[in-house]
């Protein structure tokens, strides 16, 4: 199960509906990948996709991916992923010890989660499923936002509208209809065809491939050539079940039959996943449509804290896929290119320690809602049925003040 | 549906349907985000033609002939509506409003309340419902009991032209989303309705109505069900007896308040609806009014429904809905105690 280095200049993955590159509908390597060899899931051999970071960090060209990125920027795509998988790591720890009631963990993903926010631009918006912490990460909430939900406080706790980025949804594929919406909006406001045009992304993942809302939303999306790009992190496994028992062709493929773009990107290489992701939105936001990008990744951690992953997967095929760490690779190439130094990684481990810190002393500090927000909010407009039970409700209450009983 | 010949304005007797369609028109006219989307609603003007000519008038951009995906027209709405827009959506049918039915009840109900209010989603979604026309299976469909049953949705029906062309507005302006049944058996009766007057002026959107007083017994109904109850009080008073009528107009939230006063009154409570019997809007109805007019009520709460079964056959649905000779049979039962 050995990790096949990748090649300078592999062929572009593209499957542009109607142009001039058409590929056939799967490649040995697509088979390979798919099919997995004795019973393990996308390790047996790399599928064919777009790669700017080798897993050894090595720096490759594509042709039709050609970013010039600045130190700083390098700089701030290593430190993203590090802050990303240390908060997520710390969730982890803060269920195991009580304080969550659930996490659901991204490590392994924090390339294509790092490279694809990135990407994004103010005006965009994002739609996430339940696992893009990095991505809010990227969309300047705070990280400790997330967590109301996963303790049971609250269904998220940051503003859609000032970040950008919408709550998460827990119904697979639900949200992707909801971009393609907000994305013909967009059109009907007029706001495509320059630079400050604006685009709409959405997060869903190899299992949602198969939900009838994300078809539904392919459909809207072709028909009325809405500013979205759908990016579906293939990890590998919805829960238990390997890719697939989802699809027999890659998913990216999928995308020539709705009549837009379908490309794979190497999900483990941040640098390819911000320049695949800023490609298709601004072929949005100037009017091109929509793109399928395929992020070709794997969960490390369990699906959620409530699962073993143990029972459907084997410690080998985990192992090969650490040698594609995400992390690993750009801590690489930043050291060799001489772009970090020791200095920068303490420092960046530094701002880890301490975002991580404030993570926990705040998860850990979260007060209980209080109980009157159980009727608030279900209406923007008159509630009397909510209003009356709120006042039985509040009375009942107040009947036990006294005993020390609540 | 005739051609419209000029703006219409004054005091117009319309069906039902053409008052939706200029209650429609009024809303498109009247707020540029207002946007009509579902299948067959732009070129066709719809299967019922209650959108006709509104696409013409209006552009592609306002009036959108969708794809035909239920769950899509639904989920895309909401996206339309994070983004200012208030959608419309037509489904064809009540029986195809299922597809969507993940749309509606976890994302469009729940948004507002999820967000805690720093989402609203303004989405009509318009539903042609109840039986009686003989159409094929899935087109007689009763799904209110469903939507009521949903918190963060509203629920409203018009029994009549009037309330048709103001109750279309009032709820397209209306900032929760709002499922609006239209009685597709009756789109076609006609009423007076006075074009003029402003949408202030007319009747709120949650409020029920009674509509023709009464001394002996309350029949309450909605929708489909309002011209059984008139033609059931015309056939009552020829035996002697004086049925009071309420139409709810509102069935979620429900406005009880006029119910309550009547069955005081009368002591004596008849429900009326297509949608089946069990758990359906009269167990809810019969419940509070049972707990609100306890001291009040001479006899148990009557409930006239479709019966627990599929939508049947056509052939046999004029036995499944209620029709005049049930509805009197029940007020007999009240009478019987």
């Amino acid at each position: 199960m050995g990790d096949k280095p990748a090649t300078k200049g592999r062929p572009a993955t593209k499957a542009r509906s109607g142009a001039r590159r058409s590929r056939p509908a799967s490649t040995p390597a697509d088979a390979a990948a798919l099919q997995g060899s004795a019973g393990e899931h996308g390790s047996a051999q790399e599928p064919e996709f777009v790669q700017l970071l080798t897993p050894d960090g090595e720096r490759v060209e594509h042709p039709d991916y050609s970013v010039d990125f600045t130190d700083e920027q390098l700089q701030g795509l290593y430190r993203d992923l590090v802050i990303v998988r240390r908060l997520d790591l710390e969730s982890t720890a803060l269920q195991r010890q009580g304080h969550l009631a659930i996490w659901a963990s991204l490590e392994g993903q924090e390339a294509a989660q790092i490279g694809s926010g990135r990407a994004l631009r103010n005006q965009d918006m994002a739609f996430p499923t339940y696992r893009e912490h990095g991505v809010l990460w990227c969309r300047g909430v705070d990280p400790t936002a997330p967590h109301g939900l996963f303790r049971g406080n609250d269904h998220g706790d940051w503003d859609p509208a000032k970040h950008n980025a919408n709550l998460y949804t827990l119904v697979i594929g639900a949200q992707t209809l909801h971009a393609v919406g907000y994305a013909m909006g967009i059109n009907y406001d007029g706001k495509v065809g320059t630079d400050d045009g604006e685009a709409a992304i959405v997060y869903f993942g190899d299992g949602a491939s198969s939900q009838g809302d994300v078809h539904e939303a392919c459909v809207f999306a072709g028909v009325y050539h809405a500013p979205v790009v759908f990016f579906c992190q293939n990890n590998q496994y919805a829960i238990s079940e390997p890719v697939e028992r989802q699809t027999r062709t890659p998913i990216y493929q999928r995308a020539a039959g709705y009549g837009f773009p379908g490309v794979r990107v190497d999900g483990n290489d941040v640098l390819a996943c911000y320049a695949v992701a800023r490609h298709a939105l601004d072929q949005a936001r100037h009017g091109q449509g929509p793109t399928l990008i395929e992020a070709y990744t794997y969960r490390m951690g369990a699906h959620t804290t409530t699962d073993d992953p143990t029972r459907y997967r084997t410690g080998s095929e985990v192992e090969s896929w650490k040698q594609r760490d995400p992390i690993t690779r750009m801590r690489a190439y930043l050291t060799k290119a001489g772009i970090g130094d020791d200095d920068f990684f303490a420092s960046v481990d530094a701002d880890a320690d301490r975002i991580t810190g404030r993570l926990r002393e705040f998860v850990i500090g979260m007060p209980d809602p209080d109980s009157s927000r159980l009727f608030e909010h279900v209406y923007a407009e008159e509630s009397p049925l909510q209003d009356a039970e709120r006042a039985w409700f509040e009375q009942y209450q107040s009947s036990f003040v006294g005993e020390g009983a609540h | 549906m005739a051609k419209q010949q000029g703006p219409l304005t004054g005091t117009q007797t319309l069906t039902i349907g053409k008052a939706l369609n200029l209650g429609l028109r009024r809303a498109l006219e009247d707020d540029p985000k207002v946007l009509l989307m579902g299948e067959d609603v732009g070129r066709l003007g719809g299967v019922f033609r209650i959108t006709d000519g509104l696409q013409k008038d209006f552009g592609e951009d306002r009036v959108l002939d969708s794809p035909l995906a239920e769950a899509g027209i639904v989920g895309t709405a909401i996206g339309l509506a994070m983004r200012g827009y208030r959608p419309v959506c037509e489904m064809q049918f009540d029986g195809f409003s299922y597809p969507a039915f993940d749309q509606v009840t976890n994302q469009l109900a729940k948004m507002h309340y999820r967000s805690r209010g720093r989402i609203t989603l303004p989405v009509v979604i318009r539903i042609p419902f109840g039986g009686g026309i003989g159409s094929v299976e899935h087109h007689s469909e009763s799904p209110e009991t469903y939507y009521m049953h949903t918190a963060g949705l509203k629920v409203v029906t018009p029994s009549s032209a009037l309330d048709a062309y103001f109750m279309i507005q009032q709820a397209i302006r209306s900032n929760d989303p709002v499922i609006f049944l239209e009685p597709k058996a009756r789109y076609y009766e006609k009423g007076e309705v006075d074009l003029d007057a402003s949408l202030a002026s007319a009747e709120p959107l949650h409020r029920s109505r009674v509509v023709r007083a009464g001394t002996d017994a309350t029949v309450v109904g909605y929708g489909p069900t309002m011209r059984v109850l008139r033609d059931s009080a015309d056939a009552a008073a020829e035996d002697g007896r004086s049925l009071e009528l309420i139409d709810l107009r509102t069935l979620s939230p429900l406005d009880l308040d006029p119910v309550y006063e009547s069955v005081k009154r009368t002591g004596r409570l008849i429900v009326v609806h297509e949608a089946p019997n069990n758990a359906g809007p009269a167990a809810e109805i019969a419940a509070r009014v049972q707990s609100e007019c306890f001291y009040s009520l001479e006899a148990p709460v009557q409930r006239v429904t479709g019966f627990d079964t599929p939508y049947p056959a056509s052939k046999l649905e004029e036995h499944f809905l209620p029709d005049l000779d049930r509805v009197l049979d029940a007020v007999d039962r009240t009478f019987s105690y």
